[in-house]
């Protein structure tokens, strides 16, 4: 689905209240829209919402074997998936050019900042070492996902705690959460990107940019920083050239909206913490308005079903008897079965291994097998000779098509006698039967 | 057509929780961009729905006479699978069943549903979602769809919408969507095993559940409309 296109005096409304130090929201030129960041039941499940922005972070574990360039790292994988859910213009499945640059300035803000210690990850060198996953996925995009997704990624981060770890010798114990407390990842410093949009060639700028300012830009520059004034990741995106004045100035807007960020994440996980300490119930529930006219909720309900299992008799009953399951049934091999007629099996080989037909056909065979033997002398009369090298031959290939199928016939014919050592001799000539009329057919098809 | 006895007042209360369906919490209307989204909570099992449509489908896609229905599910960990796609065709075939397509011709609408915490009874939460999803999107519906999930455990007890520690100990799990209207039967998934008798019960079961979940939608779909607007 496409997008809605904005309109040309939209568009010009934004760029002018822009120029006239105005927001079309009501915010000041650095003002964040409302940041609020809520944990779900699980360890390492976080959901921020920025403004209308909402971006869900969910970290996961598991052991893998480490790279063989580094044997006593694990990894840590980011993926930010731009879900059809945030806005229409995201497909699903193949990630879009920007979502790629997204996801990179992820990897680059907190996998290449080393913000998470990978050394502590091994388990055994050179074989075991967890892999960290963190799936962030935009639910609603409103503007400025790459704030809301760097932020989301680190709080999971630092909120997941994976299974502990023992190792014994040779044996490595994984610890239910029961039986050993999950470990934290040590998470060495937060980066979080802040978000500049530029108007007017860099002239104007603008911090958190909504949607529709996102569209009006000229271009943006995302700065990565952490609480220690370090720039992790600068990228700068659109066509326009800054000043480095404007540079230097965005680090400094930059340092004082990390501190707050920050601080409002370290609140988040301790109030977290605390709550799971006292083991109030914590998750996503507990942090949603139930006095929304949208919201309605009912408390765990009995249902009467006494009557059910009397009813469920009554409808049997009123069913009548269940047809008996078809007799006919064949088993055509351990451990499957065959109702129904089916098709007529055009493949050689498991005919002969359906006993039934075996009884049946019997009497027939012989005087079948007597017409192959007819049609087709010459390969009866080589077999006993070179039953023995039959497969050998094959494999070394021949020049004739002729000379291909007597060595098929006999490969497959040894393998028949040895996979029925007990098969009567009555039998052999029915063996041979459909296998040498087709070679009698070729045989005379290759003689015109 | 079979017809189910309505929850009574006089609600025996069950020896044990097995008769119990979670709490029940619905939220419309939590996410800006799509036309209609709805969060359903059963317990702890939460689940995400948006609606996008019924707007521009594309070509390859397109039905002339009737709107392309198409369902993404979106798993919380790691990328969609084979799993996934077969819960998208499921839930798909449910939602076909009651969108009024044939008011939208060669127009598509797009159903996203992720996953915010699963504890058991998946399904039924997805449908549920997906279904209050459609209503605050306002795509014509001929009734509404309530599902419930039940479990039936190794001593023969059938448990209603259970949670996933419930669902690992049971032989078998069966979920059953109902329309609103006639309380029949719309969609019908099951894993494990179980007798012909215990598939009516919990039919049956399940049908009486899911009157009660029909009736909380209508309960939520008139506290909507109660503000004139």
């Amino acid at each position: 689905m496409k997008e809605v296109p904005m309109s040309t005096c939209e568009r010009e409304f934004i760029l002018k209240a822009i120029r006239d130090r105005k927001r079309i929201d009501g915010r000041q030129t650095y003002d964040y829209r409302r940041l609020k960041v809520s944990f779900g039941m699980e360890r390492g499940c976080c959901i921020v919402d920025l403004g209308d922005t909402k971006v869900l972070a969910q970290v996961s574990g598991k052991i893998e074997e480490p790279k063989k360039n580094r044997p006593t790292e694990g990894s840590i994988i980011i993926n930010l998936e731009l879900s059809p859910m945030a806005s229409p213009a995201f497909e699903p499945g193949r990630p879009t050019e920007s979502g790629i640059e997204m996801n990179r300035i992820l990897e680059r803000n907190i996998r290449d900042s080393r913000a998470v210690d990978t050394e502590s990850l091994c388990i055994v060198a050179g074989e075991k070492v967890w892999s960290i996953r963190a799936d962030v996925h935009v639910l609603n995009d409103e503007g400025n996902i790459m704030d809301a997704a760097s932020i989301a990624a680190i709080t999971a981060l630092s909120h997941f705690r994976r299974p502990d770890v023992s190792v014994m010798g040779e044996e490595v114990t994984v610890h239910s959460p029961e039986d050993r407390d999950p470990v934290p990842l040590s998470v060495h410093h937060m980066p979080v990107c802040v978000t500049f949009a530029f108007f007017d060639q860099g002239e104007f700028l603008l911090v958190d940019p909504n949607r529709s300012e996102e569209r009006v830009m000229d271009g943006r520059m995302v700065v990565g920083m952490n609480m220690h004034r370090e720039i992790c990741t600068l990228m700068m995106s659109g066509g326009m050239l800054l000043v480095k004045e404007q540079v230097l100035r965005c680090s400094q807007i930059a340092t004082v909206k990390v501190a707050e960020i920050i601080e409002l994440i370290q609140r988040a996980l301790d109030k977290d913490a605390q709550a799971r300490q006292a083991g109030e119930k914590c998750g996503f529930a507990e942090s949603v308005p139930t006095n929304k006219i949208t919201t309605n909720r009912k408390e765990a309900t009995a249902i009467d079903t006494t009557a059910a299992a009397q009813q469920a008799s009554q409808v049997i009953q009123e069913a009548g008897p269940v047809d008996k399951p078809m007799s006919n049934m064949l088993v055509q091999a351990p451990g499957t079965v065959q109702i129904g007629e089916g098709l007529v099996n055009t493949w050689d080989v498991d005919d002969e291994d359906m006993e039934s037909e075996e009884k049946e056909g019997r009497e027939k065979s012989v005087t079948n097998g007597r017409e192959a033997v007819a049609t087709s002398k010459p390969t009866e009369r080589k077999r006993p000779v070179k039953a023995g090298e039959g497969t050998v031959s094959h494999a070394e290939g021949s020049d004739s098509e002729e000379e291909e199928t007597v060595m098929l016939f006999q490969g497959d014919d040894e393998t028949k006698s040895t996979e029925e050592p007990d098969s009567t001799a009555l039998m052999q000539p029915s063996n041979s039967d459909k296998p040498a009329k087709k070679k009698g057919k070729k045989k005379k098809a290759a003689q015109k | 057509m079979q017809r189910y006895y309505s929850v009574g007042s006089n609600m025996a209360a069950t020896d044990e929780t097995s008769a119990l369906l979670r709490s029940f919490e619905c939220e419309q209307n939590l996410l800006s961009r799509p036309d209609g989204s709805a969060n359903v909570r059963q317990g702890d099992t939460s689940v995400l729905a948006a609606v996008y449509g019924p707007g521009e489908v594309k070509m390859s896609e397109e039905i002339i006479d009737k709107a392309t229905l198409k369902v993404i599910f979106k798993p919380k960990i790691g990328l969609p699978g084979c799993a996934e796609k077969l819960q998208e065709r499921l839930l798909r075939n449910t939602c076909e069943s009651v969108v009024l397509a044939v008011l939208h011709p060669r127009s598509g609408v797009n159903i996203v549903l992720q996953v915010i915490q699963d504890s058991g009874s998946l399904l039924s939460c997805c449908i549920n979602a997906a279904c209050m999803a459609l209503v605050d999107s306002a795509v014509p519906m001929k009734c509404l769809v309530s599902a419930v999930t039940c479990a039936v455990m190794e001593e023969g007890r059938i448990v209603l919408d259970p949670d996933s520690k419930q669902e690992k100990e049971s032989s078998a799990v069966l979920t059953f969507a109902f329309d609103s209207r006639e309380n029949n039967v719309v969609t019908c998934s099951t894993k494990g095993c179980y007798t012909p008798e215990k598939y009516q019960e919990c039919l049956s079961a399940c049908g009486a559940a899911s009157r009660n979940i029909s009736s909380f939608f209508r309960q939520a779909v008139e506290r909507r409309m109660s503000k004139e607007l």
